[in-house]
Protein backbone atom coordinates (compact mmCIF):
# COMPACT_ATOMS: atom_id res chain seq x y z
CA UNK A 1 0.00 0.00 0.00
CA UNK A 2 1.41 3.83 -0.96
CA UNK A 3 1.88 5.81 1.78
CA UNK A 4 0.51 9.12 1.97
CA UNK A 5 3.16 11.70 1.01
CA UNK A 6 3.67 13.97 3.78
CA UNK A 7 3.47 17.66 2.96
CA UNK A 8 5.92 19.71 4.44
CA UNK A 9 3.23 23.10 3.28
CA UNK A 10 0.07 23.27 4.44
CA UNK A 11 -2.73 24.88 2.48
CA UNK A 12 -2.77 27.86 4.22
CA UNK A 13 1.15 28.43 4.16
CA UNK A 14 2.29 26.93 6.95
CA UNK A 15 5.58 24.79 7.36
CA UNK A 16 5.98 21.62 9.42
CA UNK A 17 7.70 23.43 12.12
CA UNK A 18 4.56 25.82 12.36
CA UNK A 19 6.46 28.78 10.78
CA UNK A 20 5.08 30.82 8.22
CA UNK A 21 6.66 31.25 4.94
CA UNK A 22 8.64 34.05 5.74
CA UNK A 23 9.61 33.25 9.13
CA UNK A 24 12.95 32.71 10.36
CA UNK A 25 13.90 29.91 13.08
CA UNK A 26 14.34 31.62 16.70
CA UNK A 27 18.01 33.14 16.32
CA UNK A 28 20.13 34.23 19.33
CA UNK A 29 23.59 36.02 18.97
CA UNK A 30 26.20 36.87 20.83
CA UNK A 31 29.41 38.50 20.65
CA UNK A 32 32.82 38.25 23.05
CA UNK A 33 32.40 34.25 23.81
CA UNK A 34 35.78 32.76 23.64
CA UNK A 35 38.30 34.23 26.29
CA UNK A 36 41.40 33.79 24.59
CA UNK A 37 40.65 34.93 20.92
CA UNK A 38 40.83 38.19 19.50
CA UNK A 39 36.99 38.32 18.91
CA UNK A 40 34.73 36.12 18.98
CA UNK A 41 31.24 34.90 18.24
CA UNK A 42 27.68 32.16 18.95
CA UNK A 43 24.95 31.99 16.91
CA UNK A 44 22.09 29.60 17.18
CA UNK A 45 19.28 29.26 14.32
CA UNK A 46 16.92 26.83 15.48
CA UNK A 47 19.38 24.06 16.04
CA UNK A 48 22.11 25.66 14.05
CA UNK A 49 24.91 25.63 16.69
CA UNK A 50 28.20 28.06 15.27
CA UNK A 51 30.71 29.13 17.44
CA UNK A 52 33.28 31.76 15.31
CA UNK A 53 36.96 33.14 16.50
CA UNK A 54 38.85 35.50 14.94
CA UNK A 55 42.39 35.73 15.69
CA UNK A 56 44.65 38.70 14.99
CA UNK A 57 45.88 40.60 12.77
CA UNK A 58 49.60 38.84 13.67
CA UNK A 59 52.61 38.31 11.34
CA UNK A 60 51.54 35.94 8.53
CA UNK A 61 52.65 32.55 8.53
CA UNK A 62 54.57 30.72 5.98
CA UNK A 63 56.25 34.22 5.18
CA UNK A 64 55.91 34.11 1.41
CA UNK A 65 52.45 34.30 1.79
CA UNK A 66 52.54 38.06 3.14
CA UNK A 67 51.03 40.50 0.85
CA UNK A 68 53.08 43.79 0.66
CA UNK A 69 50.03 46.07 0.69
CA UNK A 70 47.32 44.63 3.02
CA UNK A 71 46.63 41.31 5.52
CA UNK A 72 46.06 37.63 4.41
CA UNK A 73 42.84 36.36 5.38
CA UNK A 74 42.73 33.02 6.88
CA UNK A 75 39.19 30.97 6.99
CA UNK A 76 38.78 27.72 8.60
CA UNK A 77 34.91 26.51 7.88
CA UNK A 78 34.84 23.08 9.89
CA UNK A 79 31.99 20.81 11.41
CA UNK A 80 32.43 18.71 14.51
CA UNK A 81 32.21 14.92 14.12
CA UNK A 82 29.43 14.95 16.59
CA UNK A 83 27.45 17.89 14.79
CA UNK A 84 25.24 15.59 12.49
CA UNK A 85 23.38 12.53 12.21
CA UNK A 86 25.58 9.81 12.47
CA UNK A 87 29.40 10.54 12.65
CA UNK A 88 31.17 12.89 10.46
CA UNK A 89 35.00 11.89 9.64
CA UNK A 90 37.00 14.34 11.74
CA UNK A 91 38.88 15.87 8.47
CA UNK A 92 37.97 18.42 6.27
CA UNK A 93 35.93 17.17 4.09
CA UNK A 94 35.77 18.70 -0.02
CA UNK A 95 32.87 20.14 1.25
CA UNK A 96 34.25 22.25 4.38
CA UNK A 97 37.05 23.19 2.22
CA UNK A 98 34.63 24.89 -0.81
CA UNK A 99 32.67 26.60 2.25
CA UNK A 100 35.64 27.84 3.67
CA UNK A 101 36.91 29.09 0.41
CA UNK A 102 33.50 30.98 -0.41
CA UNK A 103 33.19 32.60 3.00
CA UNK A 104 36.66 33.62 3.39
CA UNK A 105 35.90 35.43 -0.14
CA UNK A 106 32.67 36.52 1.42
CA UNK A 107 34.50 38.24 4.58
CA UNK A 108 37.67 39.28 2.64
CA UNK A 109 34.63 42.00 0.64
CA UNK A 110 34.15 43.96 4.15
CA UNK A 111 37.85 43.32 6.22
CA UNK A 112 39.77 46.69 5.58
CA UNK A 113 42.92 44.46 4.58
CA UNK A 114 44.86 47.43 3.63
CA UNK A 115 45.02 48.46 7.12
CA UNK A 116 47.76 45.89 7.96
CA UNK A 117 50.01 45.20 5.36
CA UNK A 118 52.31 41.63 5.92
CA UNK A 119 50.44 40.53 8.19
CA UNK A 120 47.54 37.58 8.36
CA UNK A 121 44.00 37.64 9.93
CA UNK A 122 43.19 33.95 10.98
CA UNK A 123 38.91 33.45 10.89
CA UNK A 124 38.24 29.86 12.51
CA UNK A 125 34.13 28.84 12.23
CA UNK A 126 32.94 25.58 13.80
CA UNK A 127 29.81 24.04 13.23
CA UNK A 128 28.72 22.42 16.58
CA UNK A 129 25.74 21.25 15.59
CA UNK A 130 24.53 21.06 12.06
CA UNK A 131 21.08 21.81 10.92
CA UNK A 132 20.67 23.18 7.99
CA UNK A 133 21.72 26.75 7.16
CA UNK A 134 25.50 26.53 8.85
CA UNK A 135 27.24 28.49 5.94
CA UNK A 136 25.02 31.74 6.58
CA UNK A 137 25.00 31.19 9.82
CA UNK A 138 28.48 31.16 9.77
CA UNK A 139 29.38 34.29 8.28
CA UNK A 140 27.09 35.50 10.43
CA UNK A 141 28.83 34.95 13.18
CA UNK A 142 32.68 35.29 11.75
CA UNK A 143 31.79 39.04 10.66
CA UNK A 144 30.08 39.43 14.26
CA UNK A 145 33.00 38.22 15.39
CA UNK A 146 35.73 40.50 13.35
CA UNK A 147 34.15 43.33 14.84
CA UNK A 148 34.24 42.02 18.38
CA UNK A 149 37.97 42.01 17.78
CA UNK A 150 38.21 45.47 16.37
CA UNK A 151 39.14 44.93 13.07
CA UNK A 152 37.83 47.62 10.62
CA UNK A 153 35.20 46.52 8.52
CA UNK A 154 32.91 47.86 5.98
CA UNK A 155 30.09 45.95 7.27
CA UNK A 156 29.04 43.18 9.03
CA UNK A 157 27.60 40.12 6.79
CA UNK A 158 24.50 38.56 7.73
CA UNK A 159 23.58 36.02 6.02
CA UNK A 160 20.65 33.37 5.40
CA UNK A 161 19.57 30.49 2.97
CA UNK A 162 16.49 31.16 1.09
CA UNK A 163 14.70 27.72 -0.28
CA UNK A 164 12.09 26.29 -2.66
CA UNK A 165 9.67 23.90 -0.70
CA UNK A 166 6.61 22.44 -2.77
CA UNK A 167 6.38 25.26 -5.52
CA UNK A 168 7.03 27.59 -2.81
CA UNK A 169 9.83 29.98 -1.86
CA UNK A 170 10.64 29.79 1.99
CA UNK A 171 12.92 31.68 3.78
CA UNK A 172 15.65 30.07 5.88
CA UNK A 173 15.23 26.30 5.18
CA UNK A 174 14.91 23.30 8.06
CA UNK A 175 17.27 20.53 7.31
CA UNK A 176 14.14 18.54 5.96
CA UNK A 177 13.03 20.91 3.81
CA UNK A 178 16.40 21.63 2.61
CA UNK A 179 16.69 17.68 1.58
CA UNK A 180 13.44 17.23 0.24
CA UNK A 181 13.11 21.22 -1.32
CA UNK A 182 13.41 21.79 -4.84
CA UNK A 183 16.26 24.35 -4.32
CA UNK A 184 18.46 26.03 -1.13
CA UNK A 185 19.69 29.82 -1.96
CA UNK A 186 22.48 30.81 0.93
CA UNK A 187 22.73 34.18 0.50
CA UNK A 188 25.12 37.16 2.75
CA UNK A 189 24.76 40.32 2.03
CA UNK A 190 26.67 43.79 3.14
CA UNK A 191 23.58 45.65 3.90
CA UNK A 192 24.75 49.07 5.16
CA UNK A 193 25.99 48.59 1.06
CA UNK A 194 23.66 46.94 -0.62
CA UNK A 195 25.39 44.34 -2.10
CA UNK A 196 25.99 40.18 -1.91
CA UNK A 197 29.20 39.25 -0.47
CA UNK A 198 28.02 35.20 -0.80
CA UNK A 199 25.73 33.88 -3.40
CA UNK A 200 25.53 30.10 -4.02
CA UNK A 201 22.65 28.10 -5.46
CA UNK A 202 21.97 24.39 -5.26
CA UNK A 203 18.54 23.31 -7.04
CA UNK A 204 16.65 24.71 -9.75
CA UNK A 205 14.47 28.28 -9.61
CA UNK A 206 12.99 30.23 -12.66
CA UNK A 207 14.23 33.82 -13.04
CA UNK A 208 11.07 35.14 -11.57
CA UNK A 209 11.80 32.77 -8.53
CA UNK A 210 15.10 33.44 -8.18
CA UNK A 211 14.54 37.22 -7.84
CA UNK A 212 11.80 36.68 -5.15
CA UNK A 213 13.83 34.50 -3.32
CA UNK A 214 16.83 37.45 -2.97
CA UNK A 215 14.12 39.43 -1.82
CA UNK A 216 13.29 37.22 1.07
CA UNK A 217 17.02 36.60 2.09
CA UNK A 218 16.75 40.37 2.05
CA UNK A 219 14.63 40.31 4.55
CA UNK A 220 16.03 37.88 6.81
CA UNK A 221 19.37 39.30 6.52
CA UNK A 222 17.54 43.09 7.70
CA UNK A 223 16.32 41.23 10.96
CA UNK A 224 19.81 39.14 11.80
CA UNK A 225 21.71 42.79 11.05
CA UNK A 226 19.56 44.36 13.78
CA UNK A 227 20.63 41.01 16.11
CA UNK A 228 24.09 41.41 15.51
CA UNK A 229 24.63 45.23 16.31
CA UNK A 230 22.77 44.52 19.52
CA UNK A 231 25.13 41.84 20.41
CA UNK A 232 27.76 44.37 19.65
CA UNK A 233 26.01 47.17 21.91
CA UNK A 234 25.30 44.51 24.48
CA UNK A 235 28.96 43.24 24.75
CA UNK A 236 30.57 46.54 24.93
CA UNK A 237 27.79 48.54 26.84
CA UNK A 238 29.34 46.29 29.61
CA UNK A 239 32.79 46.59 28.43
CA UNK A 240 35.49 48.65 30.56
CA UNK A 241 39.45 48.54 30.37
CA UNK A 242 39.72 48.03 34.02
CA UNK A 243 38.44 44.37 33.67
CA UNK A 244 40.62 43.57 30.77
CA UNK A 245 43.69 41.12 31.78
CA UNK B 1 50.58 54.45 0.64
CA UNK B 2 47.99 52.18 0.13
CA UNK B 3 44.34 53.52 0.62
CA UNK B 4 40.96 51.11 1.37
CA UNK B 5 39.96 49.24 -1.29
CA UNK B 6 42.77 50.30 -3.31
CA UNK B 7 44.49 47.34 -5.20
CA UNK B 8 48.30 46.67 -6.38
CA UNK B 9 48.79 49.34 -8.60
CA UNK B 10 49.87 47.56 -11.94
CA UNK B 11 46.58 46.04 -10.86
CA UNK B 12 45.06 49.43 -10.48
CA UNK B 13 45.86 50.19 -13.66
CA UNK B 14 44.18 47.19 -15.39
CA UNK B 15 41.14 47.65 -13.37
CA UNK B 16 40.55 51.10 -14.82
CA UNK B 17 41.52 51.18 -18.34
CA UNK B 18 38.87 47.86 -18.17
CA UNK B 19 36.63 50.49 -16.94
CA UNK B 20 37.58 52.75 -19.66
CA UNK B 21 36.90 49.88 -22.41
CA UNK B 22 33.96 49.17 -20.81
CA UNK B 23 31.89 52.44 -20.95
CA UNK B 24 32.29 52.27 -24.60
CA UNK B 25 31.53 48.95 -25.02
CA UNK B 26 34.96 47.58 -25.59
CA UNK B 27 37.25 44.71 -24.08
CA UNK B 28 41.02 44.62 -24.57
CA UNK B 29 40.85 41.93 -27.10
CA UNK B 30 38.36 43.77 -29.20
CA UNK B 31 35.12 41.37 -27.85
CA UNK B 32 31.88 43.65 -26.66
CA UNK B 33 31.02 43.00 -23.11
CA UNK B 34 28.46 40.46 -23.35
CA UNK B 35 30.83 38.68 -26.08
CA UNK B 36 32.34 35.14 -25.83
CA UNK B 37 35.92 34.17 -27.21
CA UNK B 38 35.64 31.75 -29.34
CA UNK B 39 33.92 27.98 -29.05
CA UNK B 40 35.12 24.38 -30.55
CA UNK B 41 33.96 21.35 -28.95
CA UNK B 42 35.10 18.23 -29.89
CA UNK B 43 33.73 14.76 -28.49
CA UNK B 44 35.12 11.01 -28.73
CA UNK B 45 38.44 11.96 -28.50
CA UNK B 46 39.97 9.38 -25.94
CA UNK B 47 38.63 5.78 -27.24
CA UNK B 48 39.63 4.25 -23.46
CA UNK B 49 37.13 6.16 -21.98
CA UNK B 50 32.87 5.70 -22.38
CA UNK B 51 32.97 9.43 -23.17
CA UNK B 52 34.51 12.22 -23.61
CA UNK B 53 35.04 16.12 -24.88
CA UNK B 54 38.02 18.58 -25.17
CA UNK B 55 36.80 22.29 -25.27
CA UNK B 56 38.57 25.23 -26.47
CA UNK B 57 37.36 28.70 -25.27
CA UNK B 58 39.59 31.57 -26.30
CA UNK B 59 43.15 30.19 -25.22
CA UNK B 60 41.23 28.35 -22.48
CA UNK B 61 41.35 24.42 -22.98
CA UNK B 62 39.71 21.85 -20.93
CA UNK B 63 39.42 18.36 -21.41
CA UNK B 64 36.58 15.69 -19.77
CA UNK B 65 36.33 11.92 -19.65
CA UNK B 66 33.71 9.66 -18.37
CA UNK B 67 33.98 6.41 -17.01
CA UNK B 68 31.37 4.02 -15.64
CA UNK B 69 31.64 1.08 -13.66
CA UNK B 70 29.08 -0.75 -10.94
CA UNK B 71 28.64 0.30 -7.53
CA UNK B 72 26.93 0.66 -4.44
CA UNK B 73 23.96 4.14 -4.34
CA UNK B 74 24.72 6.16 -1.36
CA UNK B 75 22.19 4.74 1.23
CA UNK B 76 20.01 8.18 1.37
CA UNK B 77 19.83 7.52 -2.35
CA UNK B 78 19.19 3.70 -2.80
CA UNK B 79 17.14 3.99 -6.52
CA UNK B 80 19.48 6.47 -7.66
CA UNK B 81 22.86 5.86 -9.57
CA UNK B 82 25.79 7.86 -8.49
CA UNK B 83 27.66 10.80 -9.89
CA UNK B 84 31.43 11.67 -8.99
CA UNK B 85 32.86 14.45 -10.23
CA UNK B 86 36.67 15.52 -9.82
CA UNK B 87 38.41 18.32 -11.48
CA UNK B 88 42.36 18.91 -11.79
CA UNK B 89 44.27 22.42 -12.44
CA UNK B 90 47.12 21.05 -13.96
CA UNK B 91 50.69 22.70 -13.78
CA UNK B 92 51.18 22.42 -17.64
CA UNK B 93 47.95 24.69 -17.75
CA UNK B 94 49.61 27.38 -16.22
CA UNK B 95 52.40 29.38 -14.09
CA UNK B 96 49.86 29.48 -11.07
CA UNK B 97 48.92 25.94 -10.72
CA UNK B 98 51.18 23.66 -8.71
CA UNK B 99 51.53 20.25 -8.49
CA UNK B 100 49.59 18.10 -6.02
CA UNK B 101 46.49 16.71 -4.76
CA UNK B 102 43.26 19.54 -5.43
CA UNK B 103 43.73 22.69 -3.61
CA UNK B 104 40.67 24.60 -2.92
CA UNK B 105 40.08 25.96 -6.87
CA UNK B 106 40.29 22.87 -7.76
CA UNK B 107 37.68 21.42 -5.22
CA UNK B 108 35.58 24.58 -6.26
CA UNK B 109 35.39 23.88 -10.10
CA UNK B 110 34.13 19.91 -9.81
CA UNK B 111 31.72 20.73 -6.98
CA UNK B 112 30.56 23.59 -9.33
CA UNK B 113 30.88 21.40 -12.53
CA UNK B 114 28.61 18.25 -10.21
CA UNK B 115 26.20 21.19 -9.10
CA UNK B 116 25.36 22.22 -12.75
CA UNK B 117 24.76 18.54 -13.63
CA UNK B 118 23.17 16.77 -10.55
CA UNK B 119 21.21 20.04 -9.74
CA UNK B 120 19.82 20.26 -13.68
CA UNK B 121 18.64 16.41 -13.03
CA UNK B 122 20.49 16.21 -16.73
CA UNK B 123 20.69 12.44 -16.37
CA UNK B 124 17.99 10.42 -15.24
CA UNK B 125 19.78 8.77 -12.31
CA UNK B 126 16.68 6.35 -11.21
CA UNK B 127 17.01 5.05 -14.95
CA UNK B 128 20.76 3.89 -14.03
CA UNK B 129 19.31 1.29 -11.35
CA UNK B 130 20.05 -2.02 -11.99
CA UNK B 131 19.80 -4.14 -8.43
CA UNK B 132 17.61 -0.87 -5.75
CA UNK B 133 19.82 -0.59 -2.81
CA UNK B 134 22.80 -2.67 -4.47
CA UNK B 135 23.80 -2.25 -7.28
CA UNK B 136 23.96 1.16 -9.61
CA UNK B 137 26.24 2.59 -12.09
CA UNK B 138 28.85 5.30 -11.14
CA UNK B 139 29.24 7.69 -13.47
CA UNK B 140 32.88 9.14 -13.27
CA UNK B 141 33.57 12.29 -14.80
CA UNK B 142 37.24 13.49 -14.56
CA UNK B 143 37.87 17.14 -15.52
CA UNK B 144 41.57 18.06 -16.66
CA UNK B 145 42.43 21.70 -17.20
CA UNK B 146 45.43 21.82 -20.27
CA UNK B 147 45.76 25.36 -20.95
CA UNK B 148 44.32 28.14 -18.77
CA UNK B 149 43.31 31.97 -20.48
CA UNK B 150 40.57 32.50 -17.58
CA UNK B 151 37.26 31.07 -17.31
CA UNK B 152 37.68 27.30 -16.68
CA UNK B 153 34.11 26.75 -14.88
CA UNK B 154 32.36 27.29 -18.47
CA UNK B 155 34.30 24.77 -20.61
CA UNK B 156 34.56 22.68 -17.82
CA UNK B 157 30.88 21.97 -17.87
CA UNK B 158 30.67 22.36 -21.71
CA UNK B 159 32.90 19.03 -21.85
CA UNK B 160 31.45 16.92 -19.01
CA UNK B 161 27.79 17.59 -20.62
CA UNK B 162 29.34 16.93 -23.87
CA UNK B 163 31.33 13.79 -22.95
CA UNK B 164 28.26 12.72 -20.94
CA UNK B 165 25.54 13.40 -24.04
CA UNK B 166 27.92 11.37 -26.54
CA UNK B 167 29.13 8.47 -23.80
CA UNK B 168 28.38 5.09 -24.73
CA UNK B 169 28.10 2.46 -21.93
CA UNK B 170 27.83 -1.04 -21.30
CA UNK B 171 24.24 -2.70 -21.04
CA UNK B 172 24.35 -4.75 -18.15
CA UNK B 173 21.25 -7.16 -17.12
CA UNK B 174 20.20 -8.84 -13.97
CA UNK B 175 20.16 -12.29 -14.24
CA UNK B 176 19.67 -14.59 -11.20
CA UNK B 177 20.35 -11.54 -8.84
CA UNK B 178 23.44 -10.69 -9.97
CA UNK B 179 24.32 -7.80 -12.55
CA UNK B 180 25.91 -9.13 -15.53
CA UNK B 181 27.41 -7.64 -19.34
CA UNK B 182 24.81 -8.22 -21.77
CA UNK B 183 26.52 -8.99 -25.13
CA UNK B 184 23.65 -6.16 -26.85
CA UNK B 185 25.55 -3.11 -28.51
CA UNK B 186 26.49 -0.24 -25.89
CA UNK B 187 23.98 2.37 -25.18
CA UNK B 188 23.63 5.68 -24.34
CA UNK B 189 23.32 7.76 -21.03
CA UNK B 190 19.66 8.79 -19.80
CA UNK B 191 19.91 12.39 -20.58
CA UNK B 192 17.30 14.86 -19.89
CA UNK B 193 18.72 18.04 -20.11
CA UNK B 194 22.03 19.99 -21.27
CA UNK B 195 23.07 22.25 -18.36
CA UNK B 196 26.02 25.09 -19.29
CA UNK B 197 27.23 27.41 -17.59
CA UNK B 198 28.20 31.22 -18.02
CA UNK B 199 30.71 32.89 -15.82
CA UNK B 200 30.35 36.67 -15.96
CA UNK B 201 33.10 39.67 -14.24
CA UNK B 202 31.94 42.34 -12.66
CA UNK B 203 34.10 45.53 -13.13
CA UNK B 204 31.93 48.21 -10.26
CA UNK B 205 28.16 47.66 -11.85
CA UNK B 206 29.37 46.68 -14.82
CA UNK B 207 29.17 43.51 -16.37
CA UNK B 208 31.31 40.97 -18.54
CA UNK B 209 30.86 37.63 -19.67
CA UNK B 210 33.51 35.39 -20.27
CA UNK B 211 36.88 37.00 -18.66
CA UNK B 212 40.46 36.12 -19.83
CA UNK B 213 42.94 35.66 -17.08
CA UNK B 214 43.88 39.04 -17.80
CA UNK B 215 40.69 40.36 -16.88
CA UNK B 216 40.34 37.74 -13.90
CA UNK B 217 43.46 39.61 -12.57
CA UNK B 218 41.64 43.18 -12.13
CA UNK B 219 37.52 42.33 -12.13
CA UNK B 220 35.80 43.37 -8.83
CA UNK B 221 34.41 39.87 -8.56
CA UNK B 222 32.97 37.08 -10.31
CA UNK B 223 29.33 34.60 -10.52
CA UNK B 224 28.72 31.56 -12.16
CA UNK B 225 25.64 30.67 -12.99
CA UNK B 226 24.56 27.37 -14.36
CA UNK B 227 21.31 27.14 -16.42
CA UNK B 228 19.38 23.93 -16.82
CA UNK B 229 17.40 24.89 -19.54
CA UNK B 230 15.79 28.08 -20.70
CA UNK B 231 14.50 30.14 -18.01
CA UNK B 232 15.90 27.71 -15.14
CA UNK B 233 18.84 28.85 -13.05
CA UNK B 234 20.09 25.47 -11.74
CA UNK B 235 23.80 26.59 -10.07
CA UNK B 236 25.41 29.78 -8.63
CA UNK B 237 28.57 30.39 -7.66
CA UNK B 238 30.21 33.24 -6.61
CA UNK B 239 33.97 32.68 -6.96
CA UNK B 240 35.83 35.95 -5.99
CA UNK B 241 35.72 37.99 -3.58
CA UNK B 242 34.75 41.28 -3.72
CA UNK B 243 30.58 42.90 -3.80
CA UNK B 244 27.79 42.73 -5.76
CA UNK B 245 25.21 45.62 -6.22
CA UNK B 246 21.93 44.31 -4.93
CA UNK B 247 20.53 45.66 -8.46
CA UNK B 248 23.51 44.31 -10.71
CA UNK B 249 21.78 41.29 -10.18
CA UNK B 250 18.67 41.41 -12.32
CA UNK B 251 20.95 42.42 -15.05
CA UNK B 252 22.88 39.23 -14.40
CA UNK B 253 20.23 36.82 -14.26
CA UNK B 254 19.20 39.03 -17.39
CA UNK B 255 22.56 38.23 -19.26
CA UNK B 256 23.68 34.86 -17.87
CA UNK B 257 20.40 33.32 -19.33
CA UNK B 258 20.42 34.89 -22.50
CA UNK B 259 23.76 33.73 -23.23
CA UNK B 260 23.32 30.21 -21.82
CA UNK B 261 21.10 30.25 -24.61
CA UNK B 262 23.20 30.58 -26.81
CA UNK B 263 25.65 28.33 -25.29
CA UNK B 264 23.46 25.44 -24.94
CA UNK B 265 22.36 25.95 -28.95
CA UNK B 266 26.26 25.43 -29.63
CA UNK B 267 26.70 22.57 -27.16
CA UNK B 268 23.80 20.74 -29.19
CA UNK B 269 24.74 20.84 -32.24
CA UNK B 270 28.68 19.84 -31.13
CA UNK B 271 26.88 16.59 -29.56
CA UNK B 272 24.25 15.92 -32.60
CA UNK B 273 20.98 16.88 -30.88
CA UNK B 274 18.67 18.83 -31.96
CA UNK B 275 15.72 18.30 -29.79
CA UNK B 276 15.18 16.49 -26.24
CA UNK B 277 13.22 13.23 -25.93
CA UNK B 278 10.97 13.89 -22.21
Amino acid sequence: MEKAEQRLITEDGRRVDGRGLDEMRPVKIEAGVLDRSDGSAYIEMGKTKIYAAVYGPKEAHPRHLAQPHKAILNCRYHMASFSVEGRKAPGMTRREIELSKVIRQALESVVILEEFPRSAIDIFIEVIQADAGTRTAGVTAASLALADAGIPILDLCPGIAVGKVEGRIVLDPSEEEDKKGEADMPVAMAPRLDSIVLLQLNGRLRSEEFREALLLAKKGINVLYELQRKALSKKFASFSPMDEE
Amino acid sequence: MYRIGTKPYPTKIMHDKLYELILRGERLDGRRPYDYRTIEIKTSIIEKTDGSALVNLGGTKIIAGVKTSLGQPYPDTPEQGNIVVNAELLPLASSFFEPGPPDEKAIELARVVDRCIRESKMLDLEKIVYIPGRTVLVVYIDVYVLDYDGNYFDPAVLASVAALATAKIPVYEVRDGEVVLSHEAKTSLPIRRFPVSVTIGLLGDKIIVDPTSLEESAIDTSIVLGWSQEDEVAAIQKNLQGLISFNVMDEIIRVSKEKANELRTRLMEAVGRVGIEP
